[in-house]
């Protein structure tokens, strides 16, 4: 999943400053699962957020709406019957759909209420970790099922480094070395001959490097 | 200020802290009528947002009464509601209403005189804080007749 965490309230209520009547919209897909911006953290922020502006004097209209998903168009278009009432829009989704309800709503200011982290997955209740960059061309089969772009702080392709200490990363106890676990990983399978091929250069076109990334499938265009 | 009573709601566990305000009751101990209780079946049950709202509507404190530790009658729901109301605390601090306003207190059943004693200490605590800063724009608009 994308996950994301709620920003400071105090930057939020930056952003709204002129506005006294908004829409906080949440969404029902990733940042529902890693408690960011679904509709549980979407009523709590309205209650901070009112009652940081009662502090100060002011009201803050909030209508609370969670959008099943807000990178999806068809989904943004549920909010066209509110919109307008609304001096601003506040978003609880990751950066995508931040960027959706903007793109709908050309009029409509649009700001952003999560800092939109990573893809990860949760480790445990409350815990999530990053596990994928998104490349663009995934080497996972080579590697055991752990991505050394992701999970590797130098995105090492041959490791480990020298700085790999008792299955830790150099750069903190708390760390994994990511080539510690793709070789017992590696040995746990009976694979570990595989550890001996070298891994070649990356061609990072696919990745960011290559610029902004889209996918068109044919098949389903219209 | 002197005459300042707080409104202070108390989500009390049906196991133990509302058992307790029963037996505070039967035992003839008085304790500040502004505590306004709300019976849940279990601390774990009272999620951050039911807290918030209490604030929202001009609440001046609130407290979640649950079980000992160790004591839940099902098994955690007494961590979970401290941990939530940790949560809220920082939350209530970081837009300036003061994370002190909420806290986690635990009894037994027949704990009906920390029942009490808690509903006054808490209520002085309270007083001390003075009132919800909310309440001022509560209470306007109120007068506005809304
Ligand atoms: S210690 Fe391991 S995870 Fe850290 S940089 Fe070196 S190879 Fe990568």
């Amino acid at each position: 999943m994308i996950t994301a965490e709620r920003k400071p309230i105090e930057e939020i209520l930056e952003y709204l400053e002129p506005y006294d009547r908004i829409l906080l919209v949440g969404c029902n897909e990733c940042v529902t699962v890693c408690a960011a911006g679904g509709r549980k953290e979407v009523a709590l922020l309205s209650s901070a957020l009112q009652m940081a502006r009662m502090k100060s004097g002011r009201t803050l209209e909030v209508r609370e709406m969670t959008l099943e998903r807000q990178c999806d168009p068809e989904y943004v278009e549920e909010l066209v019957n509110f919109i307008d009432q609304a001096g601003a829009v506040l978003s609880m989704a990751c950066g995508c759909g931040v960027q959706e309800v903007a793109r709908r709503f050309k009029d409509k200011p649009v700001f952003p209420a999560v800092n939109t982290k990573f893809m990860g997955a949760s480790e445990r209740q409350g815990v999530w970790a990053e596990r994928c960059q998104g490349c663009g061309d995934c080497l996972l089969g080579l590697t055991g099922g752990i991505c050394p772009i992701a999970r590797c702080s130098k995105r090492l392709l041959n490791g480990p480094c020298g700085g790999s200490t008792d299955g830790k990363c150099e750069i903190s106890p708390e760390v994994d070395c990511a080539w510690q676990l793709i070789w017992e990983r590696l040995k746990a399978l009976g694979l570990e001959k595989r550890y001996e091929d070298i891994i070649s250069a990356k061609d990072w076109r696919t990745s960011r490097d290559g610029g902004p990334r889209k996918i068109v499938r044919e098949d389903l265009a219209s | 200020m002197d005459h300042f009573s707080p409104v202070i709601v108390a989500f009390c566990c049906h196991y133990c802290a509302y058992t307790a305000a029963d037996m505070a009751g039967s035992m003839r101990l008085s304790y500040p009528s502004n505590v306004k209780i709300i019976r849940v079946p279990c601390s774990g049950k009272v999620s951050a947002l039911h807290i918030m709202r209490a604030f929202q509507k001009g609440a001046d404190g609130v407290y979640v009464a649950g079980c000992l530790e160790g004591d839940c009658h099902f098994k955690d729901g007494n961590i979970k509601a401290a941990k939530r109301v940790a949560y809220v605390k920082k939350m209530l601090d970081e837009i300036g209403i003061g994370g002190e306003r909420v806290e986690v207190i635990r009894m037994s059943a027949g704990m009906g005189e920390r029942f009490a004693q808690s509903a006054k200490d808490f209520t002085e605590r309270i007083r001390k804080l003075g009132p919800n800063p909310v309440r001022a724009v509560l209470n306007q608009r109120e007068s506005a007749g809304a």
